[in-house]
């Protein structure tokens, strides 16, 4: 169990690198929301994962309830972060932002 | 295990700082939104893990689901603020 | 997203056309279930259980089930909802694959020395055939969540506009997860 938890630490781990290298390499403002919609949504999802794993070792009912409440927040991420990044886009829309394409870059 | 999540809620840390540097120099508006959305998104895992070093978890994970709302709740109502405001790619892009 | 509210206001008027006695159970359907959801959200997220804090709980989640209990759930009949909902918990495992691949796709990409020269962002659009609110919420979502691709809008129509990070990932929509979608929400 331990080693479980100990893999989807350091694979969210990895998720949250790339997704912060990602928001820093992206040409533009839409590009840029890939990794940050996608890769933090990952990250946390492993990092949670692998900490309610961790309580849940000693088995009371204290830990039970935490370990409830890890899972409603991956819950709330999984729905509210396409929400968010939905949010973040439309505006980006509304204000007339042109999305870089592969003609600007010669 | 405990130095496990010590050695990661560091690095967590530092992570922070790529971000970081994209919510004070980004070039429009919309670029910061998303730093300080990334920010948020890691700050609520590194709460669960000073929980766990702490032995609170019980508390603290409270208040990383207090953060995850409060987290959403800013990106809604800013990005909802600055759809209104016209010349928003005024700022200077830079390539 | 947002529009899922106005239109579940303009399917009222259908509603009135039942009998009183119909009107009266659908409205305790929608409402007792909702009480359910919010008194155990009231339990985990409380972590007490003596008499006090469950009383709290129970006055608490019935004003806001009363309030809002016909927000949450709009179908008049139970035993599809519960259906619904059975139908949707079987999508998710399918969705975390598919996000997981995603992740894979923009981790590569991210960490590609040439990355400028593989990515070539566009936005497409394409209608869609779904009809209920939910069904375009929970689509526009999974788009977002899949490789490669962003919705930027969701008209009421059914036109989605998506943003693609490269061409190849464009060309597999609508297809196979609009299939899916449809396939739980029974369209």
């Amino acid at each position: 169990m331990n080693i479980l938890a100990a893999i989807l630490l350091i694979g969210g781990l990895i998720f949250f690198a790339g997704g912060a290298i990602g928001i820093l390499r992206f040409p533009d403002f839409y590009s840029r929301l890939h990794p940050a919609g996608k890769l933090d949504t990952a990250g946390q999802f492993m990092m949670m994962a692998a900490v309610a794993l961790f309580v849940l070792q000693d088995l009371s009912w204290q830990s039970f309830l935490t370990a409830a409440k890890i899972i409603l927040i991956v819950i709330f991420v999984f729905i509210t972060s396409p929400t968010a990044t939905h949010a973040i886009v439309d505006a980006g829309v509304r204000a007339g932002l042109k999305p870089w394409t592969k003609a600007e870059r010669l | 295990m405990d130095t496990l999540f010590l050695y990661s809620g560091a690095f967590l840390a530092i992570l922070m700082f790529l971000p970081l540097y994209r919510a004070v120099f980004g070039p429009t508006i919309l670029d910061r939104l998303i730093g300080v959305n990334a920010i948020g998104s890691k700050t609520t895992v590194l709460l669960i893990i000073v929980g766990l070093i702490y032995n609170r978890v019980d508390m603290f994970v409270d208040i990383a689901l207090a953060y995850a709302l409060l987290n959403f709740i800013a990106v809604l109502a800013a990005s909802r603020y600055f759809q209104k405001k016209r010349g928003l790619y005024a700022e200077k892009r830079s390539d | 997203m947002k529009k899922a509210l106005p239109s579940s206001r303009a399917d009222k008027p259908t509603d009135s056309n039942l009998s009183q006695t119909k009107r009266f159970r659908q409205f305790n359907f929608g409402t007792l279930l909702s009480f359910f959801i919010l008194f155990g959200l009231w339990v985990v997220l409380s972590g007490r259980f003596d008499g006090f804090h469950l009383v709290l709980g129970v006055i608490s989640s019935a004003i806001v089930a009363l309030i809002s209990g016909d927000l949450i759930f709009t179908s008049p009949k139970i035993r599809s909802i519960l259906m619904l909902w059975l139908r949707w918990v079987g999508y998710v495992p399918w969705l975390v694959f598919q996000v997981f691949l995603a992740n894979l796709q923009v981790m590569y990409l991210t960490f590609h020395p040439r990355m400028l020269d593989l990515i070539d962002p566009h936005i497409i659009e394409f209608d869609s055939r779904l009809k209920s609110d939910y069904a375009r919420t929970t689509f526009a979502n999974s788009i977002t969540l899949t490789p490669g691709t962003i919705t930027v809008n969701a008209t009421v129509l059914g036109r989605f506009a998506v943003h693609c990070i490269n061409t190849k990932s464009g060309q597999a929509l609508p297809g196979k997860m609009e299939a899916k979608v449809a396939k739980v929400f029974n369209e």
